[in-house]
């Protein structure tokens, strides 16, 4: 027996899963309807209970984001999903949305009832064409449908969903400067408090959530937060999504229980690419400090990780063998957030473009060792100091490399560059092709 | 060019899905390339009118925001995933094979106006690395060869379908209306799923079976 437990993916491996009919066939937008019969604060209630986490990163309880939403205010409320999955190694969102966006759009339909909203909008990533038709798809047939616009199921409640599409920023993904996207401005994050949850888009009370995130709640509701809490661990719990990618026999996407390990997950996947060994790998993107070998039996919960000095982020679990140069692959995710910082702060956007240049310098064999040292000090006065944890992604690989792989820094400047050979991490070492 | 006044309508109609019209500036700059292949002078003093802003407001979103052109790309665009995962796996000498293959550097057009090539950040795909997009379509588990023989197809005006994506690629401005949230119909094409997404799944399935 495997210890996964497929629930957002369970049937993935149906031709039309992705249509409203496939949705349906199996108990689709029967939890809205049975969802628009409860009280709101009852739902939220049930999310609280059945001890769901945020799962784009952060894991911050969502039942209690919903709770923080005044009642009685008489303000327009938003519920806005973040579907801007860019963080590097991330790629369970996608996926998901291709094969059933309509598990997206029940969640929101209880999600918005709950935080009484009448709006609710989808912030999806603008590099992925056919996931935006299948969202967009989804949407006007759940309008046809009648589970969305006016009257939603009968129940005498308004509910409008726009799908935005982002074009190629990676801060978007950020939830404020999501926010400042959505409102037609350059996507920078804002200064917090106020957080969303008072004053998010156009200023008023506003729910963020991942798609993962909002994507469980249908099966919450129809089968209960024991059922939900029954699985993972004592303050992680439910499934999720865990993607294996890199130098694996076998990369691909795995639903299991939070507090699976990296062992368990690896025998699934076929273990790493024949004849070679784990170097180091990410928990939960490149903003999630590096593990290594040592790390194979850390549970990957938001406890287990984070007591072993990362962040389970966003499970995107990026494996690479003794083949990968370590400063070559710190030098290009520091690259990625130099061209990804939003130049609204100093430190991370004058910053990260130091880094840079250092860790170029140390790749070609031309830095000195005072430069390792002037990377930390580099990053501990980037770390903190910035709006957002964009800058502190920045400084994750590069302290953490530094902590387990500094000679391999260090041979480097020895060797006058890299003593590895890119060619032989590639998967066509050998043909070329 | 001139936007018609049918092209005026689809863009009243973008902006009247916000309840404040400047949240309309994105999808109206996806269909402003749509229209013209890449955001004109001429776009962004229509789309400041049309949303009652400066012109240099609707240009500073435009330049944030990597997706958007401000010269003409090829009729297909293609991406290289040069991330640290994807670069590692292969995406370097892929994106290296084409440059030569191609006669191009970063942000290059080939002459016939067929292909443009660009250096791309993680397309949410790691799964398959190494990853090439096309107009934004998913081409995955490429190599040197195939992202070579897929450059090739398109410059032959015949370019080979998408691995996850519709059953034929779409140039790049019918690409730019969908972006801009208009259904071209062609959301049921292709498949639900591929292989690696599919993985835990059938693993989970054949474990219940035995």
């Amino acid at each position: 027996m495997t210890k996964l437990t497929p629930v957002l993916s369970a049937h993935w491996d149906e031709k039309d899963s992705f249509t409203i009919e496939g949705y349906k066939r199996h108990g689709g937008y029967t939890a809205a309807a049975k969802a628009l019969k409860m009280e709101p604060d009852a739902i939220i209630q049930l999310v609280k209970d059945s001890g769901l986490r945020g799962r784009g990163g952060a894991g911050f309880p969502t039942g209690m984001k919903w709770g923080f939403i005044p009642q009685g205010d008489n303000k327009d409320h938003y519920l806005v999903v973040n579907a801007d999955e860019s963080e590097p190694g991330t790629c369970k969102d996608m996926p998901l949305l291709l094969a059933n966006p309509h598990v997206l759009i029940e969640g929101i339909i209880i999600g918005s009832y709950a935080i009484r909203a009448k709006y609710a909008f989808i912030y999806i990533r603008g590099e992925v064409t056919h996931v935006v038709r299948r969202v967009q798809q989804a949407i006007e047939d759940a309008y046809k449908a009648g589970h969305l616009g006016k009257n939603i199921f009968g129940s005498g409640v308004d509910l409008e969903l726009v799908l935005h599409v982002g074009a190629g920023a990676y801060i978007c993904g950020e939830e404020t400067a999501l926010l400042d996207s959505l409102e037609g401005f350059r996507g920078q994050p804002r200064l917090r408090p106020p957080f969303p949850a008072i004053a998010g888009l156009y200023a008023r009370p506003t729910v963020v959530n991942n798609v993962e995130s909002i994507a469980s709640v249908p099966s919450i509701i129809n089968n209960g937060a024991e059922w939900f809490q029954a699985m993972g661990t004592e303050k992680s719990k439910g499934m999720t999504l865990y993607s294996l990618s890199g130098h694996v026999a076998n990369p691909g996407q795995f639903e299991a229980p939070l507090g699976i390990t990296l062992r368990e997950l690896l025998e699934l996947a076929g273990g790493i690419r024949k004849g070679h060994q784990l170097k180091f790998w990410t928990p939960g993107g490149s903003s999630t400090p590096l593990f290594t070998a040592e790390h194979l039996d850390t549970p990957l919960d938001y406890e287990g990780v984070s007591a072993a000095g990362s962040m389970l982020g966003t499970k995107a679990l990026q494996i690479f063998d003794e083949t990968t140069c370590i400063v070559r692959a710190v030098l290009r995710w520091t690259e990625f957030y130099k061209h990804e910082s939003c130049g609204k702060c100093t430190p991370c956007r004058e910053g990260t473009w130091w880094l840079v240049q250092i860790l170029k310098d140390l790749e070609s064999g031309k830095g000195t060792e005072a430069d390792l040292d002037k990377l930390l000090d580099l990053c501990s006065n980037i770390m903190g100091r910035s709006f957002c944890a964009l800058a502190d992604g920045a400084a994750s690989p590069i302290v953490s490399s530094l902590k387990y792989f500094r000679s391999e820094y260090m041979e480097h400047l020895h060797n006058g560059g890299c003593p590895l050979d890119p060619q032989a991490s590639t998967l066509f070492e050998k043909a070329g092709v | 060019m001139a936007f018609l006044d049918k092209e005026q309508q689809v863009m009243d109609s973008i902006i009247a899905r916000y309840p404040r019209k400047r949240s309309a500036i994105m999808p109206l700059l996806h269909f402003a390339q749509s229209v013209d292949g890449f955001v004109t002078n001429e776009a962004i003093e229509l789309i400041a009118k049309k949303l009652e802003l400066e012109t240099a407001e609707v240009s500073a979103v435009s330049t944030f925001y990597t997706q958007y052109k401000r010269k003409p790309v090829g009729e297909y665009h293609v991406g290289v995933c040069t991330n640290t995962l994807c670069a590692v796996m292969g995406g370097d000498a892929i994106f290296a094979g084409l440059k030569e293959h191609l006669g191009l550097e970063n942000d290059g057009v080939t002459a016939d106006g067929q292909v443009s090539l660009e250096h791309i950040e993680c397309n949410a795909a790691c799964d398959y690395a190494p990853v090439v997009m096309a107009n934004w379509e998913f081409y995955d588990n490429q190599t040197v060869q195939s992202a070579k023989d897929l450059v090739d197809s398109m410059r032959a005006g015949n370019p080979k379908p998408p691995t996850r994506g519709p059953n034929e690629l779409h140039n790049w401005k019918e690409t730019s209306a969908v972006l801009a949230g208009l259904n071209d119909g062609h959301a049921n094409e292709g498949v639900q799923a591929g292989d690696a997404s599919l993985l835990g799944l059938k693993i989970s399935k054949k474990g219940a079976q035995g």
